[in-house]
């Protein structure tokens, strides 16, 4: 188990080095382009001073907020939707992490969460209804709370 | 190893779809009675551990059913497909009906590909295929179904957006497949007819897949409401499971509600869901107005200790609830009609140390960081009742509300 974690943990770093494939957690502001394509979703750009929300709303009326530091990289990813989000899509390589926390637990198709010091993640969905929220703790800025990523 | 199911989320959703009725007979203006469909329309349901020699699934409820190649006497029984008033369509391991030849669903020369995805980013994932869907004396024709890819199946893989972990063996899926009877028609619905990239539906060729646009009629379909009679709905009816839980308990899935003397509603509560598929739940002074009825969820899953006033486990249990006591919550459709449910909750410390794999009273939390407090009336519920679920549309003698609803 102790090998496991480590696995974990230098898959994580490896994320932090190298950037998801198309974006976006932990990636920088420009990859909500790359999602916005993807989902072909509009884009609306919202500021407080503290951080930007960039909400992203397909076509199938799924709903993206991805949260962006005033240093440009997105920490945080809140999603709502009559669909289950594509994690890839939303989470970039973090869809790792989630695939192998749901192989060691006891839970399966339970609402999962994960609540790694590099990663939190947590989901619920049902027919018709699907939500969720992940971040990087290490990537909030200081002052903002986990809840206000929603 | 036991796991615990929760919602058998199938990549859902269905905007409102009208669905002509299809239940027989019921002149708009005639005051003569429905003329009772006489067709056998009730088959065996068992909830048990399942099929998995590897993992016992917690009160699995599982349903033969019989499949064959559109229009022939080809035909299989499929037995221990897991019944799950979640979601929507027939979807069977490929296995299991490699024998029909069944002809796989085209989308512009390519083959039509269904992906469902779980909230771990489990899936399943393989093509849609048309087969005759034959259940007690019930028959639809030619119903989209999907067919798992298993491992030694030669398929497209699934692409990284369907998901991470395939359920595509018993020992994963803990079922030889799943029968979907929600209120839903489709999987999908008119969504996807327009949009190709809402994720339920690619379009593939031996190496390679992308989205793809769908009609509500080739999309994998309940096949309930394709049936010729008894078509608006289902009832399942079980036993009450005695305190302690049990092996295995036996009971009844009725095709059709107030088609037949079998299936009338009675005195039943009738709720209706609201856009996102929820009523809501009254208890210990907390109302959730997102509350839900699945038997595809293992378990009662509701509130946190904080507000619901009971003991989480410790350990292994942790997320399921220790207490032992009777209780009651009052139940809320959008409809305004309201019911005081009473229940019982039993230390799953206490449960899961016995041999058992059917409680009627095992629980455990429902708190999401972004939904907040749920309830979701899973398994347990659904034992000591009938619950009948009217598909969206159709409506049923004995009620003025037109589906989708769940009643019992």
């Amino acid at each position: 188990m102790a090998v496991d974690m480590a696995v974990l943990g230098a898959v994580i770093v490896m994320l932090g080095l190298c950037g998801p494939a198309y974006a976006v957690l932990g990636g920088n502001a420009a990859t909500v382009k790359a999602d916005q394509a993807q989902m072909k979703a509009s884009l609306k750009i919202t500021s407080n001073g503290r951080f930007e929300v960039h909400e992203l709303q397909a076509e199938s009326g799924n709903v993206v907020r991805e949260f962006v530091s005033p240093d440009g990289q997105v920490f945080g990813v809140a999603w709502t939707g009559h669909f289950m989000p594509q994690y890839s899509v939303m989470l970039g390589g973090y869809t790792d992490v989630i695939t192998k926390a749901a192989q060691t637990r006891r839970n399966h198709r339970a609402p999962l969460a994960i609540n790694e010091p590099g990663f939190v993640f947590s989901a619920f969905g049902h027919m018709k209804y699907y939500t969720g929220r992940a971040y990087i703790p290490s990537m909030v800025p200081a002052g903002v709370l986990a809840e206000e990523i929603k | 190893m036991r796991r615990i199911h929760f919602a058998l989320v199938a990549g859902v959703s269905c905007g409102l779809l009208l669905l002509a009725m299809s239940c027989g007979g019921g002149g708009s203006t005639s005051v003569t009675p429905t003329p009772p469909s006489s067709t056998p329309n009730t088959v065996a349901i068992t909830v048990y551990g399942g099929p998995s020699t590897v993992v016992a699934e917690l009160n699995g409820v599982y349903v033969s059913v019989e499949v064959c190649a559109p229009g022939t006497s080809t035909c299989v029984t499929v037995p221990d497909v897991l019944l799950d008033t979640g979601s929507t369509g027939l979807r069977l391991l490929s296995d299991q009906v490699s024998s029909l030849g069944l002809v796989n669903v085209t989308s512009g020369g390519l083959t039509l590909t269904n992906c469902v995805t779980y909230l771990d980013n489990s899936y399943n994932w393989g093509p849609v295929a048309t087969a005759d869907v034959k259940m007690a004396g019930e028959v639809a024709s030619s119903v989209p179904i999907q067919i798992i890819a298993e491992a030694d199946y030669p398929y497209a893989a699934a692409p990284a957006s369907c998901g991470g972990t395939a359920d595509n063996s018993v020992d994963t899926l803990l079922a030889n497949g799943i029968l979907g009877v929600s209120f839903a028609q489709q999987d999908c619905g008119s969504v996807c007819e327009s949009n190709p990239d809402a994720g339920p539906y690619y379009a593939c060729n031996s190496t390679s897949c992308s989205g793809a646009t769908v009609s509500v009629g080739q999309q994998v379909q309940n096949p309930v409401g394709l049936f010729s009679t008894d078509s608006n709905g289902v009832v399942l009816t079980l036993p009450m499971v005695p305190a302690g839980g049990a092996v295995s308990a036996s009971g009844t899935l009725t095709f059709g509600i107030g088609t037949q003397s079998d299936n009338g509603l009675g005195s039943a509560v009738v709720l209706t869901p609201d856009d996102n598929g929820f009523f809501s739940t009254m208890f210990n002074g907390t109302t959730t107005a997102n509350a839900f009825i699945d038997s595809g969820s293992s378990l009662l899953y509701f509130l946190q200790p904080a507000t619901s006033g009971l003991t989480e486990c410790t350990g292994v249990n942790a997320g399921l609830y220790c207490s032992t006591e009777s209780l009651t919550a009052t139940n809320t459709g959008s409809n305004g009609q309201t019911s005081s449910v009473p229940f019982s909750v039993e230390s799953a410390d206490v449960l899961l140390s016995s041999n058992n794999d059917v409680f009627s009273d095992l629980a455990g939390t429902g708190d999401n960081a972004q939904l907040g407090p749920y309830f979701d009336w899973g398994m347990p519920f659904f034992f000591g009742r009938s619950v009948f679920v009217d598909i969206e549309g159709q409506s049923a003698t004995g009620t003025a509300t037109v589906g989708p609803f769940w009643a019992y």
